[in-house]
């Protein structure tokens, strides 16, 4: 235990110091929620106010940007640099330095999710969130779902300098397809057709239907089914294909 | 004294390519050993299998009484691991990375006695992002330090390093010998090898082919050269007994009232045994 919490301490402050992930990952959704918020935050769109809308799309932006990008392109660099091939030769225990990288993942992503709500509430009026232990089950379920994809995608990485264009070529279509940015129904079908298999619209959704529509994570058993399974595939892909030594060695 | 390391018919292939065909050794508690070739001779090879990093195809391998291949937490306590290219986080500083390291093991040395024995005192607080190449491998030898092992891996210590961080480098390895450690150094620098290991081996194309004390394997072969330039030609004589053919040299040359002009004696160094023996095996 106090190896794990020595391991999540400088995990922490090696986060706080990444000024690349802290605004890629941290302030981009949130500007882009304010941007979007201005601009159309208004209307109205699947039925709630705009913002509203966006404040949940924001943060299936977040969970992404987070749990899965920033974790996936951290340790496809911390590997192909040779740090976590040193790690090996030290008594560190792997799963608790992976233990450790994913609690700092999804600290990060909850006080984002905080801030973002705080944003939407502080510019946008929106209403504090009705079912709270539902909405951080969600939170911490998407992210947790993620995190096992991002972990798994490392292993197809070849090389550091992929780890970015290979992350951006998933996300940033995904974000625009299970509509972060607005809403999916004005899609074509054969765009949404893709969209219904992606984890983050079941996220969107689940998240969204837990802060407008007054459900409870337990009514929603079909989001949470298929981001489950998202989950399940990451964490099997990352059993399989994890590695810790680089590409040449 | 026991062995910290004993390898016997070691091999090892990827794909066609046999990177390892047989190679034997052992090293006893507390020397400093050199493993010394060309590159592609199996050098890292050999290392990775006995830190754990790779697995043998065949022969045994023992370090610290355990098989690196089954070795578990308690047994990385004891080890320290230098491997050849220098990685840690960027944005921690030089006590800060020891810190997080010694945290990992039992009983771990002072952060500032480590900072000491890597000369990095003046750098304590600075960022790994901003150290040079020679400090970032002093940092390195440090990590691997900093769990007190019995025994230390170093992979090309100070490739790529000028001169003085060289020497600098050399005595903080030197200062490991007064600790007691028993250090296994690849090194493809004759001199490096020369000046700080007990004993070494040559590895050539998977093979060992050469191994002993510096001294030993410099005295195996060729004899002792004594050059002098008479009449402006360089004349150049060796010798199995030094001592007699200088004698009769210099008193002949006496006797004649010459003056033997840019006398030399020199012993073959260790890279002319290495030379010949590398190119033999390459033959």
């Amino acid at each position: 235990m106090s190896l794990f919490l020595h391991e999540l301490r400088y995990e922490m402050r090696l986060y706080s110091r990444s000024r690349e992930l802290a605004f890629f990952t941290f302030l981009l959704p949130m500007i882009l929620f304010l941007l979007l918020g201005f601009a159309y935050g208004d209307q109205r769109i699947q039925g709630v106010k705009g913002s509203n809308y966006l404040l949940t799309g924001t943060l299936g932006y977040g969970v992404v940007a987070t749990a899965f990008a920033g974790l996936t392109i951290v340790l496809v660099i911390r590997r192909e640099e040779g740090i976590l091939k040193r790690l090996r030769s030290t008594p560190l225990p792997a799963p608790i330095y992976l233990l450790a990288v994913l609690t700092t993942t999804m600290t990060a992503f909850l006080v984002q999710a905080v801030a973002i709500i705080a944003l939407g509430m502080a510019v946008f009026g929106a209403s504090f969130p009705d079912h709270l232990v539902s909405l951080v089950i969600a939170l911490v379920l998407g992210a947790a779902a993620f995190a096992a994809l991002g972990v798994g995608l490392t292993g197809l990485v070849r090389r550091a300098e992929g780890a970015s264009a290979v992350v951006n070529a998933i996300y940033f279509p995904m974000l625009f397809l299970s509509g972060s940015f607005f809403e999916r129904s004005t899609f074509p079908g054969f765009l949404r057709a893709v969209a219904d298999v992606l984890p983050l619209t079941y996220f969107i959704n689940l998240v969204f239907a837990v802060m407008n529509k007054g459900d409870q994570i337990w009514n929603r058993p079909g989001d949470v089914a298929v981001l489950v399974a998202w989950g399940l595939i990451g964490g099997a892909l990352a059993v399989r294909r994890f590695r810790w030594v680089p590409q040449e060695g | 004294m026991s062995n910290a390391v004993v390898v016997s018919d070691l091999r090892k292939s990827y794909g066609d390519l046999e990177a390892l065909r047989g190679a034997s050794f052992e090293i006893a508690a507390g020397e400093i050993f050199g493993l010394l070739g060309p590159n592609g001779a199996g050098k890292t090879t050999t290392v990775e299998i006995l830190e754990g990093y790779r697995k043998r195809d065949s022969g045994s391998v023992t370090v610290l009484g355990v098989d690196p291949a089954k070795a578990g937490q308690r047994w990385r306590e004891r080890i320290g691991v230098v491997l050849q290219s220098s990685a840690m986080y960027q944005s921690l500083s030089v006590a800060e990375s020891l810190a997080l390291f010694a945290g990992y093991y039992e009983q771990p040395r002072g952060i500032d006695e480590v900072v000491e024995l890597i000369g990095l005192e003046a750098k304590r607080d600075v960022h790994v992002r901003k150290l040079s190449g020679g400090q970032r491998r002093r940092l390195d030898l440090g990590l691997a330090l900093v769990g007190d092992p019995e025994l230390l891996f170093l992979d090309e210590p100070t490739t790529g390093f000028d001169p003085q961080a060289r020497r600098r480098a050399w005595e903080s390895i030197t200062a490991l010998r007064a600790l007691g450690k028993t250090i296994l150094l690849t090194t493809h620098y004759l001199d490096e090898a020369e000046r700080l290991c007990d004993r070494v081996a040559v590895l050539s194309d998977g093979q060992i082919v050469a191994i002993g004390r510096p001294g030993e394997l410099t005295g195996a072969l060729p004899p002792t050269e004594i050059r002098y330039r008479r009449d402006g030609q360089e004349v150049v004589l060796r010798t199995e007994e030094p001592t007699r053919a200088l004698h009769d040299l210099t008193a002949q040359a006496i006797a004649e009232g010459r003056e033997l002009e840019a006398l030399e004696v020199r012993r073959p160094s260790l890279e002319e045994v290495y030379l010949s023996l590398t190119d033999e095996a390459a033959e």
